[in-house]
Parts: structure tokens; C-alpha cells; sequence
């Protein structure tokens, strides 16, 4: 089973990456993009469970490990 | 008196560390592998800078799952003195002993230069008689050293004492200029509410010579010997 | 599996002539298989195998009494006294670096590292020499951008101090940057390993990252031009892994603290098949390996790949049979991959298994000793002479000679590089005694009471002109470099940069400035042990200008003795050592490139006789606290010099009153830029002047008193003068803003 998991700072957390990011944006000519925050992307492959159990286990991780509750957020997305 | 260097894989700034407190200060200390799940007979820790992990994921956030770590948490329960210096900070951070964050340095690039700090407060075992508003010259070096925390919790710090060294600038006004990275409040270093355990990003153990350039970093060593000495009494 | 068929065609894909194809058959006696063709090809490739100048390194003073290990070795060892030494190198990742700046640079501070560990020493220091194409190139300030991170991220990870460097940009350069990182470390007498497999039977030990098809011909990349099809080319660019790097250097020293092992090599360019080839090469032995052993990261490589890869953060170890638990253990403390490949065998034939069959057989005497030598025709430019042209009554007069001063300053080349290594941690290891910013870095020795002093020199402009004398001027410039801090200089290591070796001219260049260098070095008594060649760099058929680097090592018995360039007090007098060197010089000179838009003439005139005697009063100045700083002239001249000792310290700037040290009759312009080679700005406290002078009398060095350090302004008398804060504030955000970098 696969998972995907997003890691992105949480709303009010300065992004300095990100805001340089849409600076070079503009500097391309590729103007409308308004703004742009940085996260992490990591996929997860998981050994058999259920969904209820997979869900269960990667909070934990989020929780424990992967994301930084102080600054970060996180999204989980089972399967696909 | 022994003091425990603590050395991950990736630590870089352990032996500096050491150099410091057993050539310079003239301290025991014995560097202590990240396995080890005890800290008995130790009457300090340090916890050295460096890239522990690579800094993947996050900065320290690996580090923080190792044995020795939870030693120094009932190390630091017990009073006894801690300090986290640049990784070491990130790592007392994401293991909770010191509450906040880091994130990327506002110029997103890796600093390395001679700054200015104010001390704010001499409660805690570093700074012991280090009086408000001493100024000492100390260099940074590091990528993630801009310190975050939520206002509530800033305004906390400050009530409470916490804010232990600020980013200034060399006549101790603490100013945007001043301040290497970006950090919330020009914030270089705080502590526990106990005020045992210290984290700073600046690096001590870099200037505790004049060889060096600097020796204010052995202030902040030599107020540890002091305290200890007189625990002991 | 069937293996691709091995013809001629192929052979010649794989950058090997008809007639290296030929040799290899006579060799085997057969047609190559296709892993034995990678690896004729990998060893047989310019980078590899320098066929096209080992003919000429040749020339290179390469032993001394202080040198332990001269080339040949993965790095070289040079004495410092007390049961230590010192083991450094210098190499290239010019290639690289323009497909994929940030990876390329780590990269190459990767290799460079692994080379001085795996001699059993520690780095303590790295510094590196870059060259870009014009600062207002559009890809220009993504290059810079790209590898000083890449650097940073490499070096500060490690934790080994960037300390010193050069960066410097030409036009020459657009399509081909250069990227030559230098690592210098320090190891005691007894605890020196050499890569070489001895001891039939003997276990041959894999330990490291897993290999991946990074980088796959790498070696091949850096043997050949760039053209339209260079992009194409990306996937050979190998991505580094500093924190496994960290855990193997850890691991390495514990290791090598036992004596469990026999030899021990890095795995650079052409991974696996050097590494072994050449410690079986060095050892007289041969060995056998069975590439189902070897940590892999990807599905299905085939041997040709598993040879040739260039994956990072891998080691070849030769232990002594029945220690292979101890090295395995040590490996997995430090989670690192470690596998017994193979073992020494006694027959010098490398073999190579693969799924229970024989891919690879070689006679590794052979491979070594037909390796293909060249000694390519080398012919002076039809051009030469009028390259050499100049006349500098032509040149118009500036109308503002403050205004051109402060031009040059605030330009790319002279302006404070704070902005580069700002982005280095260069304090880690608490070594570092001069920081970067001054001619030389210089570190402590822990333990002793001596001193390192460390500079990375070469004027390519001067090499271009005339490639003799700039090969000369690059050694002694370097020399003067230590000099100056207080250092005498014990060896040197050589990244030489040039373009296509099949091109006469460009052979021409090659051979003149390895004779210049060599003269120099036999002159000055500074052996060359160790040195790095990096051919075709060109694009589009348009190459680089000769850019022979030199990174000069020096010794301090008394690291407290040791010098900065810049002015420290108010008072100070200013004097100038080797006044009678001075001249009107603007060949090649930064001021006639920078205002007037010329590169022409001929490069000053050296004296090497001169040379040696001023590298030994400097010493003994240092030695005997009669100077304050010293700083040697170089590009911009007299007026920069002087301005760089002015405003490069630390503190605020410092002022100076001086006179003109030329004759009045000169131009103007020419007083103040003219570049000169021997002539050294120095500082003394008035009560030491006496002294000073004596001592330059010993040893016949003409000095000349100009002036006095302080003021509000530095002022050349009757030429020039500009306010000394102002200067400062040009010369430290000039960097960025010629680059259009965000400072």
C-alpha cells in the first residue's frame, strides 16, 4: 500500500525560500503567481494494513517525526 | 567535575567543544557516543554543533530519537547544567527541552562570521556573572539558525526570563542590522523555564582563545566551572 | 546475458584511437569483451592516464628533503617536523560544474577529500580556485550562485574550514568555468597508508555508499570538448552525499588507528576500476573480484557498469587476511556498507566475475606500462608575436585617476570576496589563525607550535601572453604569498587547466608553462608532489586561456610569528622591498584589461635569484617582529596594494600618505598600475625601520621608504587621492554589485 504524505509550514510561518522562489518567477517573465510556500513531499510504502490502521500509524509518524508540529503541518493521503 | 560531549554521526564541532573545555579551561571531559543511555558521573553536557544526519528532514531531528537523549532529559530534570550549542540548539529544540523552532536563514544562504550578543540574563549556569547588557564577540555558522516561535510563546520567553543572548550590534543596541538570520526578537540563545539548559546558535567554543580572535566564548565556560564549584559547595 | 559486440566503431565511441584500440588487442591477444573495453577506455582517458602530458610533468621537481610521497599516489606528503606531515592536492571538476554547478563543485570537494583521508590524514582545511566567464554573462551569476553552494554545502557539512581561494572571471571562461578545489590535511610519519593491494591472498574490501550508474563515463566526459550535444550529457554529473562522506572519514581514521589493513584508495574517477587496477598496478600483484558482491543501488547492472560507475562515497581496502571482522565491524558502527569484493592474487592479472563467469581479464602490467604516452606536437602561435604588442604611449591618459583606482578596487577581481566566503564555515576545527582575506590563510597545528600557511594563486592572463614566464610567475607569486604571512614554502600541488592537447598551440602552452614552473621550482627549492591536469577546456573549439594553478603550502616553525597583508596602526611606516623591481609594466595588467578593454604585451619581467632571496628576508622579517603586515604587489599595482592593505583588515580602514615610488617622468597611470613581480608593501612600527633596513641589506633586498599609515585618506602623492571609507565601502560591495548578486 502506498501513501503520500505533504509537510508545509504552517499559515503565519515566514517562508523565506518561498518568497525568493516567486522572485525568480517574476525575474522569468512568469507573472500571476501571487504566492508560493515550500514544503515536503515524501511517499511511504507501507506493509499490508487497513486504511484505518495505515492512517493510525502514519499520524504517529507525522506526529513523532516527519513533521515539525511547531512550524509544520501535514496531509495524509492513502493509496493512489 | 566531567563534562559529557556528546557526539552523533555528523557531529563536526565535538572536538572543538572538547579543545575548548579540557586544553583552554582546563575541565574534564570525555566525549560520549549517541548509543549511550546513561549520563552517571557527568556534572555537564554539551551538546556540540555539526550536521548530525546530514541535517535530513529537519536540523536535529533525527538526533533527537537517539539513546543518550533521553539521559539528558533527566539530566536537565535534575537541574543539572546544559547547553546546545547551533546543531545542539536545534536538537534541545526538537526534542522539547527548549520550546520554538528553526528555519532557513532569511538570505537563504549558510552564514560564517563574527557576531555581536547582549546577554540578558545571567541566571542560567553560562552566564553567571555575565551582567544585562555585557557584549561579547562570537561567530556564527549555519544555514538554519533563524529561531521562531509563536508570539504567545515569545512573549512568554521574555517574561519569564528566557531570552538569554540577542543578535547586536557592537555597542549592545539590538538591531535589525545586527542580526545574522532573520530570528524572531534578534533571539541568539534561550533557555528552560529552570534556566539549566541553554541553546544558541553563536559558537562559544570557537573563541575561547585569543588565538581564536575572540576569547568571550570562555566566559561562558568559566561561568560554568563557577557554578559548579559552588553546587558543590 | 549477451554483451553489446566489441568492433573498432565502438572502441572509437569509447574515445580510444584506432591505434590505443590496436594496443589493446595486441595485449589480450582477442577482442576486448565489453567491461574490458570500458575499462581500457576509463584508464586509457586523458584524465586517467595523462597521455598527453605525463611526457612533460616529467620536468616538475618532485623530491626534496622534506617530501615523504611525491605524485604517483592519491595525494602528496610533504615533512613538517616534529614526526608529522602534511598531505595535500589539488584537482579539477571543471565539467561537471557548468552541467550542474551545485553538484559538480560538492562533488569535486568530495574527491578531494577522499584523496587526502584515505593517506590516513585528517583534513583540517580545503580552499579552491574558480573561474567564470565575464560578470555580466547570463549564465554567469547562476555558476557562481551554483558552486560556491555547492562548496559550502559540501565543505561545512564535513566539517573541514573553506579557508582560502581565489575567484576570478574572464571572457575566456564563458562556456568553460574552472573549479580546482585543494585539501590539505596532516597525518603523523607512522600513520601513512598508500593505496596499494600487496599480499596474495589478502581480502579486497568494498566499503562506502552502494553503486549506482551515476556518473557512468565521467572520466571520458572530462577528456572531451563541450559541444550542441553537451546538455545531453547530464546524466553523468554524480550527486554527493556529504553526511555518508562524514560517516566514511570517521570511519576511515577509526580504522586506520588499527593496523588491520594493508592499503586502502578512494574511489574517484572511474570508481572501482581505478581504484583496483591501480593499487594491483602499485603493489606488483594483481587480484580477483566478483561483482555479485558489490552493495548495489539499482536493479540489473551489468559489470560494465558496476566497473565503471562513479557513484561517491566508496573505498577500496586491501586488509590483512583474517582482519576482515574487525574492518566489518568498524563500517557497520558508522552504517556504512562493507563487503569483501575480492583478494590480492599473485599472478598480476586483474580478473573480474559476474554471475559465475569471467567478464574481465587484464594483464595489469600491461594496462599500466602501454598505456598510451604522447608527445603531441607543440607549436608557438602564428599570432604570438602580435598578442605580445603593446604600446602603452597609445593608450588614452584617464581623466579622473581617483576615479579609475576606485574602479579596479570595486571591480570583480579585487573587490572583497566576503560575499563567497562568508558562505564557507571557515572556523570549524578552531585552526584557523588568519582568516580568509589576507595573501595566505594560515592554520595552527595543534599539539606544536607551528603554523600552515595555505594560497591558491595563477594569473591567467599573464600565462596567456607569454606561458613560460607566467608559469614562473604563478609559482613565485604563490611563494611570495606564504611568504608574506611569515611562511616558508615546502611544496606545492597544481591544477593545470587548458584547452584541446590536439592542437598544437595549445600543447605549446601546455609544455611552456610546465617549464616556466619547473624553473621556478628548482630555483625557489619548492618540489611540485602532487597535481591534477585538466584538458579540453573549450567549447565551440574556443578555449581557455592557460590557467596553471598553484597552491602553495607553507611552514611556520612559530605560528605566532605570523603576518596579515592589511595595515594595523596609525604611525606605522610604510616601506617597499624590491624597490629596484619597479618598473613600467602594463602587459597582461588588470588595468589595461579593465579600462582600456586590451589583453596584450608581456607579462612582467621575474628574477628568480631575486625571488629566493626576498622569500627568506620576508621569513626573517616575520621571525624577528620587525614587520607589521606584508603584502606583495600583483594586479592593480602600486595604488592597489596599497589600497587592499588599506581597507581589507577587519576594523575600519585605515588611512596612508605616501609618495609616488616612480620617477615623476612616468604617466600617471602608469605609476599607479603598473603590475610588478617582486615588489613587496610592507608595514613596520617606527622603532623597528632600522632593523628592518639591516636586514634587507643582508639580503640585498633595496627598500624603499614611502610613507606613513593613518589620515582620513589614502594619498599618493602628486597622483592620487581618495578618502580611505569610501574606498572601503566600494571595495567591499563591489563583488555583489558587479555580479547582480544580492549581497
Amino acid at each position: 500500500m502506498k501513501a503520500k504524505i505533504y509537510v508545509t509550514l504552517k499559515r503565519g510561518v515566514l517562508d523565506p525560500q518561498g518568497k525568493a522562489i516567486r522572485a525568480s518567477l517574476s525575474h522569468l517573465g512568469i507573472d500571476g503567481v501571487e504566492d508560493v510556500r515550500v514544503g515536503k513531499f515524501m511517499e511511504v510504502t507501507l506493509k499490508e494494513v487497513g486504511v484505518d490502521e495505515a492512517r493510525r500509524l502514519l499520524d504517529e509518524a507525522c506526529r513523532r517525526l516527519l513533521a515539525n508540529t511547531v512550524i509544520e503541518e501535514y496531509r495524509i493521503e492513502i493509496g493512489g | 567535575m566531567k563534562t559529557a560531549v556528546l557526539v552523533f554521526p555528523g557531529s563536526n564541532c565535538d572536538h572543538d567543544a572538547y579543545h575548548a573545555l579540557k586544553h583552554v579551561v582546563g575541565v574534564e571531559a570525555e566525549f560520549v557516543w549517541h548509543k549511550q543511555a546513561t549520563l552517571d558521573g557527568f556534572d555537564a553536557v554539551v551538546i556540540p554543533g555539526g550536521f548530525t544526519y546530514g541535517d535530513y528532514l529537519r536540523s536535529g531531528a533525527m538526533a533527537k530519537l537517539s539513546p543518550v537523549m533521553g539521559a539528558v532529559r533527566r539530566f536537565a530534570e535534575g537541574g543539572g547544567p546544559v547547553i546546545g550549542i547551533c546543531n545542539g540548539f536545534q536538537i534541545l529544540l526538537e526534542a522539547d527541552l527548549l520550546p520554538g523552532a528553526m528555519i532557513v536563514n532569511d538570505s537563504l544562504r549558510f552564514v560564517c562570521d563574527y557576531v555581536h550578543l547582549r546577554a540578558c540574563t545571567d541566571r542560567t549556569p553560562f552566564t553567571r556573572g555575565i551582567p544585562d547588557g555585557s557584549v561579547l564577540r562570537i561567530p556564527v555558522a549555519h544555514y538554519q539558525g533563524n529561531y521562531y516561535a509563536d508570539e504567545s510563546t515569545l512573549s512568554s520567553l521574555e517574561e519569564r526570563g528566557q531570552v538569554v543572548f540577542r543578535y547586536c550590534d557592537p555597542e549592545g543596541e539590538v538591531t535589525k542590522e545586527s542580526n545574522p538570520n532573520g530570528s524572531a526578537r534578534n533571539i541568539a540563545g534561550i533557555c528552560n523555564e529552570a534556566g539549566n539548559v541553554l541553546g544558541m546558535m553563536p559558537h562559544p567554543e570557537r573563541c575561547a582563545e585569543e588565538a581564536m580572535g575572540s576569547a568571550d566564548g570562555r566566559r561562558l565556560f568559566d561561568a560554568m566551572v563557577a557554578w559548579l564549584g559552588e553546587k558543590r559547595g | 546475458m549477451k554483451e553489446k559486440p566489441v568492433t573498432p566503431e565502438l572502441a572509437r565511441e569509447h574515445g580510444l584511437s584506432a591505434e590505443e584500440y590496436g594496443t589493446v588487442l595486441g595485449i589480450l591477444g582477442r577482442t576486448p569483451s565489453l567491461t574490458e573495453l570500458g575499462i581500457f577506455s576509463v584508464m586509457w582517458s586523458e584524465h586517467c592516464s595523462y597521455k598527453s602530458s605525463r611526457i612533460h610533468l616529467k620536468k616538475f621537481p618532485t623530491k626534496g628533503a622534506r617530501v615523504l610521497q611525491g605524485p604517483g599516489e592519491n595525494a602528496g606528503i610533504v615533512d613538517i617536523g616534529d614526526g608529522l606531515a602534511v598531505v595535500f592536492k589539488m584537482e579539477s571538476h571543471n565539467h561537471p560544474s557548468f552541467i550542474e554547478p551545485y553538484q559538480g563543485a560538492a562533488t569535486g570537494v568530495g574527491g578531494i577529500l577522499r584523496d587526502v583521508f584515505t593517506m590516513g590524514a585528517r583534513p583540517i582545511a580545503s580552499l579552491n580556485s574558480l573561474r567564470f566567464g565575464r560578470p555580466d554573462h547570463p549564465r554567469t551569476r547562476y555558476l557562481v550562485s551554483g558552486v560556491v553552494s555547492g562548496i559550502a554545502g559540501y565543505g561545512n557539512c564535513i566539517g573541514v574550514p573553506t579557508v582560502g581561494g581565489e575567484v576570478s572571471f574572464d571572457e575566456c571562461y564563458d562556456g568553460n568555468i574552472l573549479v580546482n578545489a585543494f585539501t590539505l590535511g596532516v597525518v603523523r610519519h607512522e600513520r601513512i597508508w598508500l593505496g596499494t593491494a600487496a599480499g596474495v591472498g589478502n581480502p579486497v574490501i568494498y566499503v562506502g555508499s552502494k553503486t549506482g550508474r551515476d556518473g557512468i563515463h565521467g572520466a571520458t566526459m572530462a577528456s572531451g570538448e563541450f559541444d550542441e550535444k553537451s546538455e545531453e550529457k547530464r546524466p553523468t554529473v554524480q550527486v554527493g552525499a556529504p553526511f555518508t562522506e562524514k560517516l566514511l572519514l570517521e570511519a576511515c581514521l577509526e580504522l586506520m588507528r588499527t593496523d588491520a589493513i594493508v592499503g586502502i584508495q578512494d574511489m574517484g574517477a572511474a570508481g572501482l576500476t581505478s581504484s583496483s587496477f591501480e593499487m594491483a598496478s602499485r603493489g606488483g600483484t594483481g587480484f580477483l573480484m566478483d561483482l555479485d558482491r558489490v552493495p548495489q543501488r539499482e536493479e540489473g547492472m551489468t559489470p560494465y557498469e558496476l566497473m565503471l560507475s562513479e557513484s561517491q562515497e566508496r573505498m577500496l581496502i586491501v586488509a590483512k587476511k583474517g582482519r576482515e571482522d574487525e574492518v566489518r565491524e568498524i563500517f557497520e558502527k558508522w552504517d556504512l556498507d562493507v563487503s569483501v569484493i575480492g583478494e590480492v592474487a599473485g599472478d598480476g592479472i586483474g580478473r573480474v566475475r559476474w554471475h559465475g563467469k569471467t567478464v574481465a581479464e587484464i594483464p595489469i602490467a600491461a594496462l599500466t606500462d602501454k598505456a598510451p604516452l604522447y608527445d603531441r606536437p607543440a607549436v608557438r602561435p602564428e599570432g604570438q608575436d602580435a598578442l605580445q604588442g603593446l604600446d602603452p604611449a597609445g593608450l588614452p591618459v584617464p581623466s579622473d585617476l581617483g576615479e579609475t583606482w576606485v574602479r579596479l578596487l570595486s571591480g570583480s577581481e579585487l573587490a572583497d570576496k566576503k560575499w563567497v566566503y562568508r558562505q564557507y564555515d571557515h572556523m570549524i576545527r578552531t585552526n584557523t589563525l588568519i582568516l580568509p582575506g589576507s595573501d595566505a590563510a594560515v592554520l595552527r597545528v595543534k599539539g606544536t607550535r607551528k603554523g600552515i600557511a595555505l594560497s591558491v594563486d595563477c594569473n591567467s592572463r599573464y600565462c596567456y601572453l607569454d606561458p613560460f614566464v607566467g608559469g614562473m610567475i604563478a609559482v613565485c607569486e604563490g611563494a611570495r604569498n606564504v611568504a608574506c604571512s611569515g611562511a616558508e614554502p615546502i611544496g606545492l600541488s597544481d591544477c593545470l587547466n587548458f584547452g584541446n592537447p590536439e592542437k598544437p598551440e595549445v600543447m605549446w602552452q601546455f609544455r611552456s608553462a610546465i617549464e616556466g614552473m619547473a624553473k621556478a621550482c628548482e630555483t625557489l627549492g619548492i618540489p611540485v608532489v602532487s597535481g591534477n591536469v585538466s584538458f579540453y577546456n573549450e567549447t565551440m573549439g574556443r578555449g581557455i586561456h592557460p590557467t596553471p594553478a598553484v597552491a602553495m603550502v607553507g611552514l611556520l616553525e612559530d605560528a605566532s610569528k605570523r603576518r596579515v597583508q592589511w595595515f594595523s596602526t596609525d604611525g606605522d611606516l610604510i616601506l617597499l622591498a624590491g624597490a629596484d623591481r619597479l618598473g613600467v609594466h602594463l602587459g597582461g595588467s588588470l588595468y589595461l584589461k579593465e579600462v582600456h578593454g586590451k589583453v596584450a604585451g608581456t607579462p612582467p619581467p621575474i628574477d628568480l635569484a631575486h625571488e629566493k632571496r626576498l622569500l627568506e628576508f620576508l621569513r626573517e622579517a616575520a621571525e624577528a617582529d620587525l614587520v607589521a603586515s606584508a603584502h606583495d604587489l600583483a594586479e592593480g599595482g602600486f595604488a592597489c596594494a596599497l589600497a587592499e592593505s588599506c581597507v581589507s583588515g577587519p576594523g575600519s580602514a585605515m588611512g596612508a600618505r605616501v609618495i609616488n615610488p616612480f620617477p615623476e617622468t612616468i604617466r600617471p597611470d602608469f605609476a599607479m598600475f603598473s603590475e610588478c613581480q617582486g615588489v613587496v608593501l610592507l608595514s613596520c612600527a617606527p622603532a623597528k625601520r632600522d632593523a628592518l633596513l639591516d636586514l634587507a641589506r643582508r639580503f640585498r633586498i633595496t627598500m624603499r621608504e614611502l610613507g606613513v599609515v593613518g589620515g582620513e585618506f589614502v594619498d599618493v602623492e602628486g597622483l592620487a587621492r581618495v578618502g580611505a571609507a569610501e574606498l572601503r565601502t566600494v571595495w567591499s560591495e563591489g563583488f555583489a554589485s558587479t555580479l547582480g548578486l544580492e549581497g
